[in-house]
């Protein structure tokens, strides 16, 4: 069973801008796939079109035995509740500590207080930060917050695990570092697709690659 | 996921939403802490900037403050025009020279005069001795040697408009028998012609002001929308729905709107009360039993509810426009 398929999908934006061309692939459930391609090569706009940011202009895009076409707009949210997705900015809130941020999912989807607090700890301690759960992410570095984004992004047990250039921010050490906590989950059984354009580290990992180039499907379909 | 050919644990199997479904006792608690909790941090968020919040409260306070008083005050006025017989009649004074058998005859005639309801005669002697009893001048009566009161008929017009009155009054001063035919109670009229006016008036003003109140609850948080972009967006990407987005803002205007109302209340008694006493005071001078009356409960429960209903519209009205905008990219 796949966890994502692409029949025939393109992209194109207001403006006449073709992000992806034609694209076909599938991911099965639990594996673990890279999408590279320079920037501009149509990274970003297959993730979105996922975590349905976009729709397509033309082709099927399915997660899971669920066409997105026909997910309405009020849908969207449960969609993403099925998702859990990595921010090459973080994507944090400066306002709240380190533990609030990590519990939104939750607490968007009415977790119970005590659960979510538990599932919470779970999740900083898998990335390694639960001491500081009580601090303001302000004030953690890069490779931290970007640990904080995972945690995140896993806290809810997703399926699906995505990533937009997760280590783009980060030294080569810590990237590594970051790419194995991707594996962990995903030899739990979580399907994830992590964009980068880290070739060399992509390439050390051994993980199946997906390359678009111009916003077409060059390898690994 | 294919759910009928994978087991429920393993090693490389997915977990997928049967590990993590919430039940729906959790999703309805966690619901209404979810109103409780995002109610009072809306309100924190409002004393975070104390200053800019009591200006906002200000104005709408006064905006709502404003129709609340001249609605109310209106209200006196009617209750103060209540006390009297607000039927206009037409008292005609009888000439000196008619008999009394003649204003008697004069009186019968008029009985059967179209555009009179009723005829009621007060004969001199009944109006010497109406006088002395009431007037409290009655003393002064001893200088005459006769009696120095005409005799009066007062009528009851059918026709009650200004201009039905006046053409009658100029009919009946007419006649040889009267010397003189006045309207009484045509000045109530035309205070409750005044007053309605006035109430007109006044509803189009809280009108304004209240689409002023809405306005302004919107516009601010409009504001707070936009400096929580970030948070949104955020919120929007992990699977927020619109009514969770929504929430906080809607409560900022229920308690603009709450707060707005009770300073507004606050600010009409207390304008009531320091005039309270002067009226009093020039109602006691006319032997009035009036006295100032607040908004009462049935006022107080509408200036409340108006408030909390314009401040929640406000903020409806912005988060659902500028919400659909705000959309992760």
């Amino acid at each position: 069973m796949a966890a994502i398929s692409f029949t025939n999908v393109s992209k194109r934006y207001e403006g006449g801008h073709d992000a992806l061309v034609g694209v076909d692939f599938s991911l099965q459930s639990g594996e673990m796939a890279f999408l590279t391609g320079h920037s501009g090569a149509g990274k970003s706009t297959l993730l979105k079109l996922i975590m349905l940011m976009e729709r397509p202009s033309r082709g099927q895009v399915m997660v899971g035995d669920q066409d997105l076409a026909q997910l309405q707009r009020n849908m969207i949210p449960w969609h993403r509740r099925r998702i859990g997705v990595v921010f090459q900015n973080h994507q944090l809130l400066f306002d709240r500590t380190v533990f609030d941020n990590v519990a939104l999912p939750l607490q968007i989807s009415g977790y119970d207080p005590v659960d979510a607090a538990r599932r919470v700890r779970a999740a900083l301690s898998k990335v390694g930060l639960l001491e500081k759960e009580q601090q303001n992410p302000i004030s953690l570095s890069s490779g931290e917050q970007q640990r904080i984004g995972i945690a995140r992004a896993i806290v809810h047990k997703p399926q699906l695990l995505l990533a937009d250039e997760p280590t783009g921010n980060l030294d080569p050490a810590l990237s590594e570092d970051v790419m194995h906590l991707f594996e962990q989950f995903n030899r739990v059984g979580t399907t994830v697709l992590i964009a980068s354009h880290d070739l060399s580290l992509i390439n050390r990992m051994g993980h199946r690659t997906i390359t678009l180039s111009g916003g077409r499907l060059v390898s690994g379909g | 996921m294919d759910k009928s050919n994978r087991p429920d644990q393993g090693q490389n199997i997915p977990r997928g939403a049967v590990a993590h479904r919430v039940k729906f006792g959790d999703k309805l608690r966690s619901w209404s802490n979810h109103h409780l909790e995002v109610s009072v941090q809306s309100l924190q968020r409002m004393l975070l900037t104390p200053v800019a919040t009591l200006m906002t409260l200000a104005v709408l306070a006064i905006a709502l403050a404003l129709p609340g008083f001249m609605l109310t005050a209106l209200q006196n006025i009617q209750q103060l025009g209540s006390g009297w017989d607000t039927d206009p009649r037409i008292a005609l004074y009888i000439n000196d020279s008619a008999s009394d058998e003649r204003v008697e005859q004069f009186s019968l005639e008029l009985m059967l005069h179209d555009g009179l309801r009723s005829v009621e005669l007060i004969e001199r002697a009944r109006a010497l001795q109406d006088f002395s009893e009431y007037s409290g001048f009655g003393d002064i009566l001893s200088f005459f040697d006769s009696n120095p009161l005409p005799a009066v008929v007062l009528v009851l017009p059918v026709d009650q408009s200004e201009q039905g009155l006046l053409t009658l009054q100029a009919e009946l001063a007419a006649l040889p028998e009267v010397d003189e035919a006045v309207v009484d109670m045509l000045w109530i009229q035309r205070l409750q012609a005044y007053i309605n006016l006035a109430e007109r008036f006044s509803w189009v003003l809280a009108g304004l002001l209240g689409l002023t109140v809405l306005l302004v609850v919107g516009n601010t948080i409009r504001m707070t929308l936009e400096s929580r972009r970030d948070e949104i967006i955020v919120a929007k990407l992990v699977g927020a729905t619109d009514a969770w987005v929504r929430r906080p803002f809607l409560y900022s205007g229920f308690w603009y709107g709450l707060l707005g109302a009770l300073l507004a209340w606050v600010l009409v008694q207390g304008a009531l009360w320091l005039m309270a006493d002067n009226v009093n005071q020039l109602a006691q001078l006319y032997m009035s039993g009036f006295s100032v009356q607040g908004l009462g409960v049935k006022g107080s429960l509408l200036l409340l509810l108006t408030g909390l209903l314009l401040g929640v519209s406000g903020g409806w009205m912005v988060t659902g426009r500028h919400l659909r905008e705000i959309e992760p990219t």
